[in-house]
């Protein structure tokens, strides 16, 4: 595919990371950003872009999006969700590395990574397993990996029990100056549950997990985090008190950031009465008090990026009594309008909802996307904020189904997307 | 230009209201939980026992209501007793029974719960008595049969076991049918019962006077204050002056050290004897879902005594289960509102 020489005409320019928000054009060339405001000194587009009516800013990072390749693509491939994620804005996808097989050598690496070249939409970018096979035994690798180009290291959804051995995983990534990620859950206390363990799950006679999986977890992995001194990022926080405890640390000195997945930041516990299987998360949705607590996070900035936690499924995989069915949601497609839902719902800004999705986690990554600065990479979102549409199964891009946004109305939606300088979707219809 | 943000607009409900269990003129057309079920159909269902049970009475026990349908027992867990009084219930309305077990066949060959139901529905089965371990599969399975087909659950995972609940109502009416002037106790492991969490939604909606719980934490699930009960986890304090003890069965594998440290130690703390039982009302009733652990959670001295109604409660399960059979498949094919 062939670079062109691209002119974006008529937009507002939002772009956090360089404090702009205003009316401006930009000028697209060899895969980078080469003008703002002011056309460059003989540039001829190859083709121009009309973004009167839309809002142009970087595209976006998501932190955690499941791909199913290698190993279940039956629910979904490479393929398919970067074309998903290209037709949703998102730019950057983070492959966690329970895939099968998990990504603890530099072959599955450079597997993942040459799949995703070859299809010419979104980056996937990989984590790689902290411990072998994520048994939680041995440590990995971690400088080959580095190598063949993971961002992180990680040992996805499976908590490592030792503490001597993930004392040492994390000494040994922060001799590496590689970021761990950390998706806080303690094993013993979440086990066989599938529900928030509070009078809901009582009622419906669900098994529960208590807040505590979470934040027992957090303050155990803080611990460790100082005695090392690695950089952490923890992923997916479904509870205020963990938000809390974490950004105590890094008031302290600590260097952690944190997430959340965009549907904690909207649904609750309740929602899963009638033992609605769409809602089988995990972490599991929250009270009440964790949703509006992880939002007054986003608001004062100690939840630093919002993510999808994108974990399409077949149609089977949901159509089963509510504890037997697979927990996961499909979250592609509604990250962009969820986050802009922020801002109509006036808790953030515009502009910030943009930032949570874009620089911020871009820089959790040690990343210099997520910006549209001269010199940048090219990759770019075009949206129309107040296009309005139905989450239906004929508008989900992604192979997977498996959302309990089904029905809602959304406001705002991609119309273009580049990725390093390539148009990679446009609307059709616009 | 300025950007415009739009309003958001309510997310529309997520799963549709009605319930699923009635069918738009309130008749019981799925009988899955107790929770969400009104007053009047409640007692509908103990004054509709109440005509069967006179026909137990009569030499010729069989009425005639079900001829010709087909009911299909699905056992997913081991019972002996609850499967047995659901055959017995619908042989007497002269339904033909299927039993199915599926502990082990369909499963392990990897058919889904799906498939398996749309098999049956082919062979024209009418009714399904549905026992589950996972909380929310009765109603997984009414939401997909097709429209002529009803559901009665017989126990899914630690939700509900309603016609158990049913079943304890009706033993209780008869004994003390003033259910306004009643205290009653449930004592044990509320954590993992589904008879526990029936019988609260029963007796709530039936209007008990005072209704206890009786465990220790380990054993209470969060929040179940929140159903409408007040928790003791004192025996001797939750038991003063009780018209009714219903006694819950602690499984083997909760009794040493996962929940409780020994059987031992929860029959000196929790066990039913004459003693503790004299605490209670005179008149006091004593109930057990069966089977009993005799030794642990009561002396057989209890179980065996005056105070016992536990044998009626069984007798009373073919009555109660006939009574709900019966009403679902009546009101069957008249559109649900699913």
């Amino acid at each position: 595919m062939t670079r062109l020489r691209i002119h974006i005409k008529g937009g507002h320019l939002i772009d956090p990371a360089n404090g702009v928000d205003a009316d401006s054009d930009i000028w697209v060339a060899d895969g980078k950003i080469v003008a703002v405001g002011h056309s460059p000194d003989g540039f001829t587009a190859d083709q121009i872009i009309d973004a009167s009516g839309k809002v142009v800013c970087p595209g976006l990072v998501d932190l955690s999006a499941r791909t199913r390749e290698p190993g279940q693509s039956d629910k979904a491939t490479i393929a398919s969700e970067t074309r998903a994620a290209s037709r949703s804005g998102i730019t950057t996808l983070v492959c966690p590395p329970d895939t099968n097989p998990v990504i603890d050598s530099t072959a599955v690496v450079e597997l993942i990574h040459h799949k995703a070249r070859e299809t010419h939409c979104s980056r996937l970018l990989t984590l790689g397993a902290l411990t072998r096979g994520l048994e939680g035994e041995t440590i990995t690798a971690m400088h080959t990996m580095k190598g063949a180009g993971v961002v992180g290291m990680s040992n996805a959804n499976q908590p490592v029990r030792n503490a001597l051995v993930l004392s040492r995983a994390f000494e040994y990534a922060a001799t590496q100056d590689l970021t761990v990620f950390i998706r806080p859950n303690e094993p013993d206390l979440s086990q066989g549950g599938c529900v928030h363990e509070g009078p809901l799950a009582t009622r419906m006679g669900l098994p529960g997990i208590p807040e505590a999986a979470e934040t027992v977890a957090v303050a155990k992995t803080l611990e460790l985090i100082e005695k090392s001194g690695v950089r952490a990022h923890f992923s997916q926080l479904s509870t205020a008190r963990a938000a809390h405890m974490i950004a105590r640390a890094r008031h302290d000195g600590l260097k952690v950031t944190a997430d959340v997945a965009v549907h904690h930041l909207y649904l609750t516990e309740v929602d899963i009465r009638n033992f609605d299987s769409a809602c089988h998360v995990l972490p599991p949705l929250r009270s009440e008090q964790d949703r509006d607590g992880l939002r007054d996070c986003i608001r004062n900035g100690m939840i630093d990026a919002i993510c999808s936690d994108h974990q399409p499924h077949e149609p089977d995989a949901k159509q089963a009594p509510f504890p037997d069915t697979a927990p996961g949601l499909s979250g592609l497609d509604t990250l962009l309008p969820l986050a802009l839902r922020l801002a109509n719902e006036r808790l953030i800004s515009l502009s910030e909802a943009i930032e949570v999705v874009t620089h911020k986690p871009a820089s959790i990554l040690g990343l210099d996307s997520g910006q549209l600065a001269v010199g940048s990479d090219a990759d770019v979102c075009i949206f129309n904020p107040t296009e309005s549409w139905f989450v239906t199964t004929d508008t989900l891009q992604s192979n997977g189904h498996n959302t309990p946004f089904m029905g809602w109305e959304m406001h705002g939606r991609a119309t273009h997307t580049l990725v390093d300088g390539r148009i990679t979707f446009t609307n059709q219809h616009d | 230009m300025s950007i415009e943000t739009q309003a958001p607009t309510q997310p529309p409900a997520r799963v549709k209201p009605g319930n699923i269990q009635l069918d738009p003129n309130g008749k019981l057309r799925h009988f899955i939980a107790i929770e969400g079920l009104p007053k009047a159909v409640l007692q509908e269902i103990l004054d509709t026992a109440d005509s069967f049970a006179n026909a137990h009475d009569q030499r010729e026990k069989k009425v005639e209501i079900l001829k010709g349908h087909t009911i299909a027992n699905l056992f997913f867990e081991p019972s002996t007793r609850t499967r047995t009084t659901f055959e017995l219930a619908a042989k007497r309305l002269s339904a033909d029974v299927l039993n199915i077990n599926i502990s082990a066949s369909s499963s392990s060959k990897g058919e889904t719960l799906l498939d398996m139901l749309h098999n049956l529905e082919a062979m024209h089965i009418d009714m399904f008595v549905v026992r589950h371990g996972s909380s929310g599969a009765a109603h997984f399975i009414a939401n997909n049969v097709a429209p002529h087909v009803s559901v009665i659950n017989a126990g899914d995972g630690s939700h509900e076991h309603p016609t158990q609940a049913m079943l304890d109502m009706y033993t209780i009416r008869q004994h003390k049918p003033d259910f306004p002037s009643l205290r009653v106790a449930i004592v044990g492991d509320l954590m993992h019962s589904r008879v526990a969490r029936s019988q609260i939604h029963a007796l709530n909606t039936l209007g008990v006077g005072e209704l206890r719980v009786i465990a220790p934490q380990t054993l209470l699930p969060t929040g179940i204050e929140q159903m409408g009960v007040q928790v003791y986890q004192d025996l001797e304090q939750g038991i003063k002056d009780v018209d009714v003890i219903i006694m819950l069965r602690l499984q083997r594998e909760r009794m040493n050290g996962a929940f409780i440290p020994s059987q031992g130690e929860y029959f000196r703390l929790y066990g039913m004897t004459e003693a503790r039982l004299a605490l209670a009302r005179p008149d006091a009733i004593i109930m057990h879902p069966g089977p009993i652990n005799r030794g642990v959670e009561m002396d057989s001295a209890v179980a065996d005594g005056p105070h016992s109604v536990i044998l009626e409660q069984v007798s009373n399960g073919i009555s109660v289960r006939m009574a709900a059979m019966a009403m679902a498949m009546q009101s069957r094919g008249e559109g649900g509102a699913i």
